[in-house]
């Protein structure tokens, strides 16, 4: 069997991690920073996302190359989507949105 | 004609003697006989996406709306559209040619998911069925691009239905695309390098990749549009604060690949049938190779291109412009390197051959116009004319559906373990070409002169101009029912054939024709390149 | 053909395969392509939820003050939780334990019941309140509010919890069904893969809503 076990404690330890993590974000929004809410709210979901991505999907132990290319293909394609979608809406000029 | 040859034939058990009962077909996980199976399916659905086109050419033939009222024209071309989209052009070679060959190619028994590949078989049928539903009770008038307002909110036809049709025949095509990139990826013979490879398997990973990042993306668009027209809410209602061009956005991104999803697969087969009957490798195997993956990644940065004169910005569409015009680059390369592989190459002008030669030109010519539309400037005023719909049948008939045809003739004696009459393959080949050049070329000009599409009436001085492409059309439609008959007939009647008639490198051609369940009796090891004619056990004089 | 010998020896492989680790290696990279397009179908969603809100912030921002910070917060708590027992499951069919395999799928199966529940109770609160778009708005919201886009806040939260509802009830049959198979000793050490391709799915569906917890209910400083 080539697949690597992982040891409960990584999970034991990234399953505190996630917890300290939400506990965090959950604080942090009570707390009016403006523009930075958002940014630290998605930069601690992101990190999250990875733990599990990493250890409990068990991509860090991933033998094969393509499904570190699928993964990260996958979410590069959603930022394409969403990237190249608002270069129209961020230049819209004033008038912006239909309907406004 | 060797009777050995008959007498083996035979007695030996292929994949399609082996059983006969109706459950054996039904519930078959052999990706040859799925392959047969969405052959029958698709080939039904391509005849009522034609009958449809019919229709289109007889309103068009007089300048008056005479024929059917406005709306119903609106059914008619979205009929086509959506048929000829989704239910014939999206899964044509991948479905067919693609589960046939693609583990075969590669020295494999099977797909890596031989039972969702027969599951992707029944949600083609229940989205074709729900489909031909929608026809028969009234139709969708929407135009296949479904947009709103006037899909969500002001047409009374049978949108949702038609979306949830289309839907699950997406998840139809999903279930292909990563198939194949499994297969592809983990099941390889001993020795089937990358570079080893056929083209025809570069091709179909290519469009796999975009089936998969694609296609979920138009299913969330239609599925907001059903949701929006169900309980009225408004993401893309402009009463409401939403934004209809959302919609395009999120269709067209898909929408633009899905293109590619359509030509790749005939490219796929050019490169094949071009080597073979030239009997040469195909120049420059890996910027072929290349040119694939980068028409689908470069294929997805280029959607806006259908929105220019939707509401977009300017500045979004220079960018988008500019794209487009590098997403013809690795078209070309094919193009040259499918010339360059025919340049003292030892040629047969075989069935096969014409259609592929014949995709070669075409494609071309749609390509290029192409580029015209790519420009901005252009765009602005042939947009919604004419002049597009010739360009993209140019691509999709003059090329996807020859490249088809010249699949299903090349590899026909694989599949079949017969051979059509080759006097009759000719005929139909040079009528198809000969119909769809009257068809389609005349709608340049109409479009350059500014005639609009999706419309059922049109001033006088365009009518000879749509009397020509009508009859154009009428010799089109000869020439697809020709092969219909004499494939047809060559089942019982043609000549058995052997197991490498064309003497081409393949691996499915070193297997019996038609080939047995497992395909293989030994797991090959390859140890040779693609289109390597040396590598063949016979010696054949060979073009360099 | 050497098939029979292989069979008694690697309990599961399918005849199309050459080996165990080739069957293996293709439904774990067929999964992972399959989530990859689940990527794409919430992608659209991300798509739209981006364009307006970063149109209307305002009116988004006064949306996320009425979702129900504890209720999300809990449920964030439940899926994080159901993914650590998803990922000790495979761990222990990985050790010969497949009864605790199958009980720990169990559990989390029961975590994504009690999310959806309590995603019930939400939907239940935003309907009595008056934040359902549609004919039964009636959200109380002060004056000269932009409440056209309140309304598009609110049509959007619905329509990506419940797509990720969805998602959630396909992840709760499919564990349900791979711990019943675990219970009744399918799996071992040698032949498990079925259980780390459901944690995958799973895992994904709490990866969603990773991203959602701050994206719908964490927008504003302010709760109402």
């Amino acid at each position: 069997m080539s697949e690597h076990i992982v040891p409960r404690k990584t999970y034991y330890i990234v399953w505190a991690l996630l917890m300290a993590l939400m506990i965090i974000t959950a604080a942090l929004s009570r707390v009016p920073l403006g523009e930075w809410n958002t940014v630290i709210a998605l930069a601690i979901a992101t990190v999250k996302a990875l733990l599990v991505l990493l250890f409990f999907m068990h991509l860090k132990y991933e033998n094969y190359r393509i499904t570190w290319v699928a993964v990260i293909g996958g979410f590069f394609w959603l930022f394409l989507l969403l990237g190249l979608t608002m270069t129209d809406y961020l230049t819209r000029g004033p008038s912006g949105l239909a309907g406004h | 004609m060797s009777s050995t040859v008959t007498t083996a034939a035979v007695e030996r058990t292929n994949y399609l003697n082996v059983d006969y009962s109706l459950k054996s077909w039904l519930l078959t996980t052999d990706h040859k006989r799925i392959a047969i199976l969405y052959m029958l399916s698709i080939t039904a659905m391509f005849f009522i996406g034609g009958a449809a086109a019919t229709l289109i050419r007889l309103e068009l033939l007089t300048p008056a709306g005479d024929l059917m009222s406005s709306d119903t024209y609106n059914k008619m071309f979205s009929i086509h559209g959506i048929v000829m989209v989704f239910f014939f052009l999206i899964p044509s070679i991948p479905a067919t040619l693609g589960n046939f060959l693609v583990p075969m190619m590669i020295g494999a028994k099977d797909l890596a998911f031989p039972k969702i590949n027969l599951a992707s078989w029944y949600m083609y049928i229940t989205g074709a069925g729900l489909m031909l539903y929608v026809i028969a009770t009234g139709g969708v008038d929407t135009g296949w691009t479904f947009y709103p307002p006037f899909s969500s909110t002001y047409s009374n036809t049978h949108v949702i239905a038609a979306i949830i049709a289309i839907f699950i025949a997406g998840f139809s095509s999903i279930f292909t695309g990563f198939n194949f990139i499994v297969t592809i990826h983990r099941m390889r013979a001993p020795g089937m390098t990358w570079n080893r490879l056929p083209l025809f398997i570069w091709g179909h990973y290519a469009t796999s990749v975009i089936m998969v990042l694609g296609t979920p993306v138009v299913a969330i668009a239609l599925s907001l549009i059903a949701l929006e027209r169900a309980f009225h809410l408004g993401i893309f209602d402009p009463r409401m604060g939403g934004d209809p061009v959302l919609f395009q956005h999120l269709f067209w991104f898909y929408s633009h690949p899905a293109v590619y999803i359509m030509i790749l697969p005939s490219m796929a087969v050019v490169s094949e049938v071009v080597s073979t009957f030239s009997r040469k490798r195909v120049f420059g195997y890996y910027a072929v190779a290349l040119a694939s993956v980068m028409i689908a990644v470069i294929g997805f940065l280029v959607w806006a291109h259908h929105m220019f004169v939707a509401g977009i910005s300017p500045y979004a569409a220079l960018v988008f412009s500019l794209l487009s015009y590098f997403v013809a680059v690795p078209s070309a390369i094919k193009v040259f390197n499918w010339t360059a592989t025919m340049f003292k190459g030892s040629i047969t002008l075989s069935t096969p051959m014409l259609y592929s030669m014949g995709f070669i030109g075409l494609f071309t010519m749609g390509g290029m116009t192409g580029l015209f539309v790519a420009s901005l400037g252009v765009d602005v005023h042939v947009h919604d004319t004419y002049f597009i719909i010739a360009h993209f049948h140019y691509i999709m008939v003059g090329g996807a559906v020859m490249g088809y045809l010249s699949g299903i003739h090349f590899w026909w004696p694989k599949m079949t373990g017969r051979m059509y009459p080759e006097v009759w393959g000719k005929i139909a080949a040079g009528t198809i070409f000969l119909g769809f050049n009257l068809t389609f070329f005349p709608q340049f000009v109409l479009g350059y002169l500014g005639m609009p599409r999706r419309y059922h009436a049109y001033p006088e001085e365009f009518q000879v101009l749509n009397v020509m492409s009508t009859a154009g059309a009428s010799i089109l439609a000869v020439g697809y029912v020709l092969p219909l008959i004499y494939l047809m007939w060559s089942l019982r009647y043609g000549k058995v054939a052997e197991d490498n008639p064309y003497r081409a490198t393949g691996l499915e051609w070193r297997t019996p024709s038609p080939p047995p369940t497992e395909n293989f009796a030994e797991t090959p090891i390859v140890t040779w390149d693609a289109y390597d004619y040396s590598s063949l056990p016979e010696e054949v004089p060979v073009a360099r | 053909m050497h098939d029979s010998a292989h069979v008694v020896e690697q309990p599961g492989l399918r005849h199309h395969f050459a080996d165990m680790e080739q069957q293996r290696a293709s439904a774990t990279l067929g999964m992972w392509v399959f989530l990859v397009t689940e990527i794409m179908f919430f992608g659209g969603l991300f798509l739209a939820y981006l364009v307006y809100r970063s149109a209307h912030f305002g009116a988004f921002a006064i949306g996320s003050e009425h979702m129900d910070f504890w209720l999300g917060t809990i449920n964030t708590v439940i899926l994080l939780c159901s993914s650590l027992l998803v990922a000790l499951s495979v761990h222990a069919v990985q050790v010969g334990k497949t009864k605790l395999c199958a009980v720990l799928l169990l559990i989390a199966a029961l975590c994504g019941v009690g999310f959806l529940g309590v995603k019930g109770v939400e939907y239940y609160g935003h309907y009595q309140e008056g934040a359902v778009p549609g004919p039964y708005w009636h959200l109380d919201l002060p004056q000269g509010t932009d409440v056209q886009n309140v309304q598009m806040f609110f049509y959007i939260y619905f329509v990506m919890t419940g797509l990720h509802a969805i998602h959630v009830t396909i992840g709760i049959g499919l564990l349900a069904v791979i711990a019943w198979f675990a219970w009744k000793g399918r799996y071992s050490p040698a032949y498990h893969n079925p259980v780390h391709v459901s944690g995958l799915y799973w895992h994904f569906v709490d990866v969603v809503w990773i991203f959602l917890y701050p994206l719908l209910y964490l927008i504003s400083a302010k709760k109402a």
